[in-house]
C-alpha cells in the first residue's frame, strides 16, 4: 500500500479518536477528500520541479505514534534555547510532552492545539482562525485532514509578550519511520507583540517525515518574529507549510534556517489585508552532502502602502541541491507598494546546484518593486587578502561565508538565539571562529 | 632577510617575472619603480603567495628558507606583510573583527593563546591613534565604501597591528593626500628597526622623501633593470623611463 493510501484509509481510524460531531470535523473530512483527489504533488507542477518527494515517500511510516516516549530534559537540553526564559511547547512524537514543557494561560493562551480544539473556551477564536488563511494545496490539506495537535498560541489585545515562545517537536525513533503532522495557530491581537522559536528534531537515523501547516493571524499593530530551526538529522525531512495573514499595521517576519535534514521544503505565504504594514522574509541556508533545501514563498500584495522585504541566502556544498522560488503579487489596488527581494548563492562545489526563480506578477503601476538572484563562488581575491594577514584558509573561507549571511543575522532580534544560530553556522562550517557577528 | 633569485613566474602561461634576483637584508628600505605593467604588483603577489601565480624557476628564501610551497597565510605567520595595492572590500566583516581574527590566528600559529580582549582593544586604540584613525571607522566593514585613502591607510593600520618583519607597501602612496601621507610614512617608520626591511613599491619620489630608501631598483618587463642609491629615484622622476628602455632594448 502506498502512502497516500494508507493515510485515506488511516483517516477512518484517526476518526475513532475525535470529536467528529463538530464544524473541524467537517473541514477535515473536505481536506481527506481533496488530498485524495489531488494526491501527493509530482514534479510535473511548476512549484515542485526541482523537488521531487519520491525518495521521502517510500518508507512505511506510522502515522499515529504508539506509544509514549519519556525523554529527560538533560537529552534535549542543547535543542532548546535554554539561557533564557521561555514559554515551551513540547510534543515527543507527536505527542505533548507536559514535563518538558513550560505553557500559560496567565493573560495569554500558550497551550495546545488538541485543547483548544476541543474546549468551549476557545470556540469562538477556532471559528474565526482555524484554516481561515491555509489554502487547499494537497499537502495543507492532507494535514488539515489529520489536525489534531500541535501550538495554539493566542496573544489577546495590548500585550507584551515577556518571553519567547519555543515549539519543539521531537522524535525520538522507536518507530521504524515515523510521520508526523503538526498543526499550529497563531493569533496576535492588536498591539501585541510576541516572538516565537520552533524547532524540529529527530534524535535518531530513522526516517522522519514531518508535514507541518502553521497559521499566523497579524491583527492591527500586532508584532510577530517567528525564527525557524531546521537543523535536523539526516534521515529527517520536513515540509513546512506557513501561511500569514496580517492586518493593517502589523510587523511579521519570518526568518528560517536550513542547516540540515534529509529535504526541506517551506512553503511560506504572506497576505497582506490591510494598508501600512510589512512583512520581513529571510532566510540563511548552509547544506552540503545530498542535502535538499526547497524554499517557495509567495507574497500578496493586497493593499496599497505596503512593503516586503526578502532575503535569502544560501551556501550549498559537496552535491546539496537548493531552489529559491519567490513570487510576489501585487494586486491593481495595492499602489505604493514596496516589494524588495533577493536570493544570493554560493556554491562550493560543481556538484552542488541552486535553483533560483523570481516570480513577479504586478498589476499596479505606482510601485517599487526590485529583485535579484546571484550565484558565485567564493571571492579568491578576498581569499588572498584574508590568508596575506595570517587567517587560514579554512577559517577565511568560515569569515567570507560568515559575512555573506550577516545580514540576515542582524535582523534576529533574540540576541540568545542570534549567538546559538552563530555557533550553528561555525559548526556546519567546520570552524571555531572567536568572534560573534 | 628575502632572497630572490632567478625568479621566473607566470599567470595562464603568461609569462610575467623572467629572471628577478634581488636581496634584502635586515633594516634596509629598497624601492621598486617601474613602468605600468612591468610586474611589480605581480612580484609583490609572488613573495606574499598568491596561488594564481605560477612560480616556473628560481627560489624565494626568506631568512633562508625557501618558502615556495608556503601558503599565503603561514608566510604571514613567518612575518611577510603586504600593503595590497588594490584593497580588497569586504562586507560583513568588520576592521576590530578582521583585525582580531588576524592577531589571533598570527598569535595560534606561534602555539600562542588568543590575545585577552582588554589588551586588543587597547593595541587597536594605540594603533589607530598613530595613524589618526577614526573610532568609528573600525566598526564599518573592511574596506567597503572606504575612500581611496582611507583603504590605504588602513593597510598602514594592519601592518602596525601585526608588525612584520618584512613589508611590501604596493603603492601605498596613490590616492593619500599630502597629511595623509605624512601620518602614513610616520606610521611605517616608526616600526622601522634594525631587525625588520620595507619593500617599497611606488611611481613617485613624494614618498621616498619620507621613507628613504637604501636601495632603488627599476623593474622593466618583468625584470630588474637597473639598480642604485636614493639618487635614482630622483633621476626617474625627472628623465622618466625611456633612457632606461632604450639602454634595455639597446
Ligand atoms: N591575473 C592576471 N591575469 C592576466 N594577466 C595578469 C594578471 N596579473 C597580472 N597580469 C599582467 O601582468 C603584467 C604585470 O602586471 P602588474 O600588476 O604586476 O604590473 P605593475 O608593475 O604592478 O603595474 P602598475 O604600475 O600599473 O601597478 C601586466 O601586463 C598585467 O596585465
Ligand atoms: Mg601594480
Amino acid at each position: 500500500m502506498d502512502l497516500k493510501e494508507k493515510l485515506v484509509s488511516s483517516f477512518l481510524a484517526f476518526e475513532n479518536h475525535v470529536d467528529i460531531d463538530c464544524k473541524i470535523h467537517d473541514i477535515r473530512t473536505e481536506a481527506i477528500k481533496t488530498f485524495e483527489t489531488k494526491g501527493f504533488p509530482s514534479k510535473k507542477e511548476e512549484a515542485w520541479k526541482y523537488t521531487s518527494l519520491n525518495s521521502i515517500l517510500k518508507h512505511d511510516y506510522s502515522v499515529f505514534p504508539k506509544q509514549e516516549n519519556a525523554i529527560e530534559y538533560s537529552d534535549v537540553k542543547k535543542y532548546f534555547i535554554h539561557d533564557i526564559d521561555t514559554y515551551k511547547i513540547v510534543f515527543i512524537d507527536g505527542k505533548y510532552a507536559s514535563h518538558l514543557s513550560q505553557t500559560t494561560h496567565d493573560g495569554i493562551d500558550v497551550c495546545l492545539m488538541s485543547a483548544a480544539l476541543n474546549k468551549p473556551k476557545y470556540r469562538l477564536v477556532i471559528e474565526n482562525y482555524f484554516n481561515k488563511v491555509a489554502t487547499k494545496e494537497s499537502l495543507t490539506s492532507l494535514n488539515t485532514a489529520f489536525a489534531q495537535e500541535g501550538a495554539y498560541i493566542h496573544i489577546p489585545k495590548n500585550k507584551l509578550v515577556n518571553k519567547p515562545i519555543q515549539i519543539l517537536h521531537l522524535s525520538t525513533g522507536s518507530e521504524i519511520a515515523l510521520m508526523q503532522q503538526p498543526r499550529n495557530l497563531i493569533v496576535v491581537d492588536e498591539n501585541s507583540h510576541v516572538q516565537i522559536i520552533e524547532r524540529h528534531q529527530s534524535l535518531s537515523d530513522h526516517p522522519v517525515l514531518t508535514n507541518s501547516v502553521t497559521e499566523i493571524f497579524g491583527n492591527k499593530r500586532a508584532i510577530i518574529d517567528y525564527y525557524k530551526i531546521q537543523n535536523d538529522n539526516v534521515n529527517a525531512s520536513l515540509i513546512d507549510n506557513t501561511y500569514v495573514n496580517q492586518k493593517r499595521e502589523s510587523h511579521v517576519s519570518v526568518h528560517t534556517f536550513s542547516f540540515g535534514g534529509k529535504l526541506t521544503r517551506n512553503n511560506l505565504n504572506f497576505y497582506q489585508n490591510g494598508e501600512h504594514m510589512d512583512s520581513t522574509l529571510n532566510g540563511i541556508t548552509i547544506i552540503g552532502d545530498k542535502q535538499h533545501v526547497d524554499h517557495n514563498t509567495l507574497v500578496h500584495h493586497i493593499e496599497p502602502n505596503c512593503e516586503s522585504h526578502q532575503d535569502y541566502k544560501g551556501i550549498f556544498n559537496d552535491s546539496a541541491t537548493g531552489v529559491f522560488n519567490g513570487k510576489v503579487i501585487v494586486n491593481k489596488e495595492a499602489q505604493k507598494t514596496n516589494a524588495f527581494q533577493s536570493n544570493n548563492n554560493i556554491l562550493l562545489s560543481d556538484k552542488a546546484t541552486i535553483n533560483s526563480k523570481p516570480q513577479l506578477e504586478i498589476f499596479a503601476d505606482d510601485v517599487k518593486c526590485s529583485h535579484g538572484c546571484t550565484i558565485g563562488q567564493l571571492d579568491e581575491s578576498a581569499m588572498f587578502y584574508l590568508r596575506s594577514r595570517g587567517i587560514p584558509q579554512k577559517e577565511a573561507k568560515a569569515l567570507l561565508m560568515y559575512a555573506f549571511a550577516n545580514n540576515v543575522l542582524e535582523t534576529v532580534k533574540i540576541p540568545e538565539l542570534k549567538k546559538r544560530i552563530n555557533r550553528l553556522i561555525a559548526t556546519k562550517l567546520g570552524v571555531n571562529i572567536g568572534f560573534d557577528l | 632577510m628575502l632572497k630572490i633569485n632567478n625568479l621566473h613566474a607566470s599567470v595562464e602561461d603568461k609569462s610575467i617575472l623572467k629572471g628577478i634576483n634581488l636581496e634584502i637584508k635586515a633594516g634596509e628600505v629598497h624601492a621598486i619603480m617601474g613602468p605600468n605593467g612591468s610586474g611589480k604588483s605581480t612580484l609583490a603577489s609572488v613573495v606574499a603567495g598568491k596561488e594564481e601565480y605560477e612560480v616556473t624557476d628560481g627560489t624565494i628564501l626568506l631568512e633562508g628558507e625557501d618558502i615556495e610551497e608556503l601558503a599565503a597565510e603561514e608566510r604571514a605567520h613567518k612575518g611577510i606583510f603586504l600593503s595590497f595595492q588594490y584593497p580588497v572590500e569586504i562586507p560583513g566583516v568588520s576592521v576590530t573583527n578582521f583585525m582580531k581574527t588576524a592577531i589571533n590566528a598570527n598569535r595560534k600559529a606561534k602555539g600562542l593563546e588568543d590575545m585577552p580582549a582588554n589588551e586588543m582593544l587597547k593595541l587597536i586604540r594605540e594603533k589607530s591613534e598613530m595613524l589618526e584613525i577614526d573610532r568609528k571607522f573600525l566598526s564599518r566593514s573592511l574596506n567597503e565604501g572606504f575612500s581611496g585613502g582611507e583603504k590605504k591607510r588602513n593597510e598602514i593600520f594592519q601592518m602596525a597591528m601585526l608588525e612584520p618583519k618584512l613589508a611590501i607597501l604596493d603603492e601605498t602612496d596613490s590616492g593619500l593626500d599630502i597629511d595623509a601621507l605624512r601620518i602614513v610614512a610616520n606610521g611605517v617608520n616608526k616600526l622601522k628597526s634594525k631587525d625588520n626591511a620595507v619593500l617599497v613599491i611606488t611611481h613617485y619620489q613624494r614618498l621616498l622623501d619620507y621613507i628613504v630608501p637604501d636601495f632603488v631598483h627599476v623593474l622593466y618587463n618583468g625584470k630588474i633593470v637597473k639598480s642604485g642609491g636614493k639618487e635614482l629615484a630622483h633621476e626617474l622622476e625627472e628623465k622618466g623611463y625611456d633612457w632606461i628602455k632604450e639602454e634595455v632594448n639597446a
